[in-house]
């Protein structure tokens, strides 16, 4: 079975945009291959006769009707923004040139 | 050295259904920024996700029509990456089933017909828009973005072709067609300056020996078919450049600069396409039954092929004028309904690909949006042949009716226009021109003929154009008393 190295856990982290100290790197990868492992216990199990599935439940099709609903108001939109310019969610920029 | 450009297409298309992909909001464009979201499309927690219905049934219609294979049993999944305009950090999306696959689509090159296949037809929802600030405006440097999440979560259709396009022409023709295609099954606007047809471009080159292609780049930006062809010359010089200097290209991201006519590299921190795809827990797969392709099958409109064969046959249309006519459902839409009440079709044709057209283009008008109806235009037509008006003042009336909207006995009656067919009145005028042309009507009865043409003319001034010239012609040659 493969180890999640520290370099995976940056990678990881960096997908996610997240930032951690070299402590939290180590420990994270600790606890990433604990659960890897855990997971990992399904693989013993004898499946030959289980096909793949990707849900739990017996269901298909289940739609709406393209009718519309009422939306939420402006203020409860921007209620969480952590900035707000014209009506909009105020983010920093992220594209930059290479 | 030779070297041939290999070019695919990656098209997103929104789609024209009322709400969104997986929520109630309004899809309507132009409303106020994030005037239409609900906890679903702002990925609050412990929304959940319903399939529109619609969505799904216009994307079995254009799969259909692009002749694929339909996936009887489909899902969903997350594409996962972070970006501001893409609040749950996930895009609904599919992966490895997606809804229809391994189509094709025939475009006419002037090579002849072509068929371009279709890798695959996507169901995906769009995200929301990043308005730039910065003081250019230009994307590099833009200091913040300031977010709208309207569009975010309205279905969205990706259609990829396989590399099978040669020439930035080709790649126009198809762009072209494909949106004729989808306009005709009215699943979208294919509104270019609204977004809600985009395309992206895979561009390599390779040397006309080898069999293998190059490393291709993937540009994003082209957003009108005027970009789509002045960036993918761009960038196949710019690879054929660096490949005949021994050079090697670079597979990237790059951006259409419209002002400066160039692409450029665009790397984002979240360029490693590490996308972790795993199927979507909050949606239940779908299963397409084989009743539900036959539905869709069945309600297929005539696409524009069969159209243009059947304009041809039916109404005895030149090809070049079939054509034209259903290179836009509107433009043939109107066509037939002029044929139902006027029985010349090639009269019918050449007005709208002339005068309709050019007043078209030179007003920026659609089709449907044209104050002309199918009414007017054979109204007229019918006064062209009652003699009521001639085909010159016809013009006038014409532009009259595009300009108002009025109907054309109206305009003729209004502006004086109606031919003048009193024998008398015009009997007259040709006395007048006689008298005031000693030299031409003595040049005509010495028997050039020529003269006789010159006449007609002083004639036809007198009446500004509202006199059948024949009629002048015989009351002419009458008073001079030539042959
Ligand atoms: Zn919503």
């Amino acid at each position: 079975m493969s180890r999640i190295s520290r370099e995976e856990v940056e990678h990881i982290a960096r997908l996610a945009e997240l930032e951690f100290s070299e402590e939290e790197k180590e420990k994270l990868a600790v606890q990433l291959n604990q659960i890897l492992e855990h997971a990992g216990r399904i693989s013993q199990l004898d499946i030959k006769d289980v096909p793949p599935t990707s849900h739990v439940l017996p269901l298909t099709n289940v739609f709406r009707e393209d009718e519309p609903r009422p939306s939420l108001s402006l203020e409860e939109v921007l209620a969480n923004a952590a900035e707000v310019l014209d009506n909009c969610f105020l983010v920093p920029q992220i594209l930059e040139e290479g | 050295m030779d070297f041939e450009a290999v070019i695919g297409l990656e098209t997103h298309i929104e789609l024209s259904t009322v709400t969104k992909m997986f929520c109630g909001c309004s899809t309507v464009f132009g409303h106020p920024p994030n005037t239409q979201v609900c906890p679903v499309c702002l990925a609050l927690p412990g929304s959940l996700p319903l399939i529109n219905r619609k969505a799904v049934e216009y994307t079995i219609k254009v799969a259909l029509a692009l002749n694929c294979q339909i996936q009887s049993f489909c899902q969903f999944h997350r594409k996962n990456y972070f970006y501001p305009d893409l609040p749950k950090g996930y895009q609904i999306s599919q992966y490895d089933l997606p809804l229809g696959r391994n189509g094709y689509l025939e475009i006419n090159t002037e090579d002849g017909t072509r068929k371009v296949r279709i890798h695959r037809v996507h169901m995906e929802e769009d995200t929301g828009k990043l308005i730039h600030s910065g003081l250019t405006g230009r994307i590099s440097e833009a200091q913040e973005s300031a977010v709208d999440f309207n569009r975010c979560g309205v279905p969205l259709l990706e259609i990829v072709t396989e590399p099978d396009l040669r020439t930035p022409e080709e790649a126009k023709i198809f762009l072209s067609s494909l949106r004729n295609l989808l306009q005709y099954l009215e699943v979208s606007d294919c509104n270019m300056e609204e977004g809600s047809l985009r395309c992206d471009a895979n561009i390599s080159v390779r040397r006309g020996d080898m069999d293998e292609l190059g490393t291709k780049t993937e540009v994003k930006n082209l957003n009108s078919f005027r970009f789509l062809s002045r960036a993918l010359q761009y960038e196949i010089e710019r690879q054929k450049k660096i490949l005949a200097k021994g050079g090697v290209i670079r597979q990237e991201t790059r951006h259409f600069d419209a002002t400066t006519n160039r692409t450029t590299s665009l790397r984002s921190k979240e360029m490693a396409h590490d996308y972790r795809y795993f199927p979507e827990p909050d949606l239940v797969p779908l299963e397409i039954s084989d009743q539900w392709v036959d539905e869709g099958r069945r309600s297929l409109p005539e696409l524009p092929g069969a159209k243009r064969l059947r304009f041809m046959e039916g109404y005895g249309l030149p090809e070049y004028d079939a054509e034209a006519l259903t290179s836009s459902r509107a433009m043939a839409d109107f066509f037939e309904e002029c044929a139902k009440r006027y029985h010349r079709p090639k009269i019918i044709s050449n007005w709208l690909m002339g005068d309709f057209t050019s007043l078209l283009n030179a007003t920026d008008t659609a089709v449907e949006r044209s104050k002309v109806t199918p009414e007017h235009l054979t109204e007229m037509l019918k006064l062209i042949d009652e003699g009521v008006i001639s085909g010159k003042i016809a013009k006038s009336v014409f532009e009259e009716m595009f300009n108002t909207g009025r109907m054309p006995r109206e305009v003729v009656e209004e502006k004086g226009l109606t031919q003048i067919a009193d024998e008398e009145e015009l009997a007259r005028l040709v006395a007048e021109v006689i008298a005031e042309n000693e030299k031409a009507t003595g040049d005509y009865r010495e028997g050039k003929g020529s003269a006789l043409g010159f006449l007609v003319g002083q004639v036809m001034k007198k009446t500004r154009g509202r006199a059948n010239p024949e009629l002048i012609n015989r009351l002419l040659r009458e008073r001079l008393g030539g042959s």
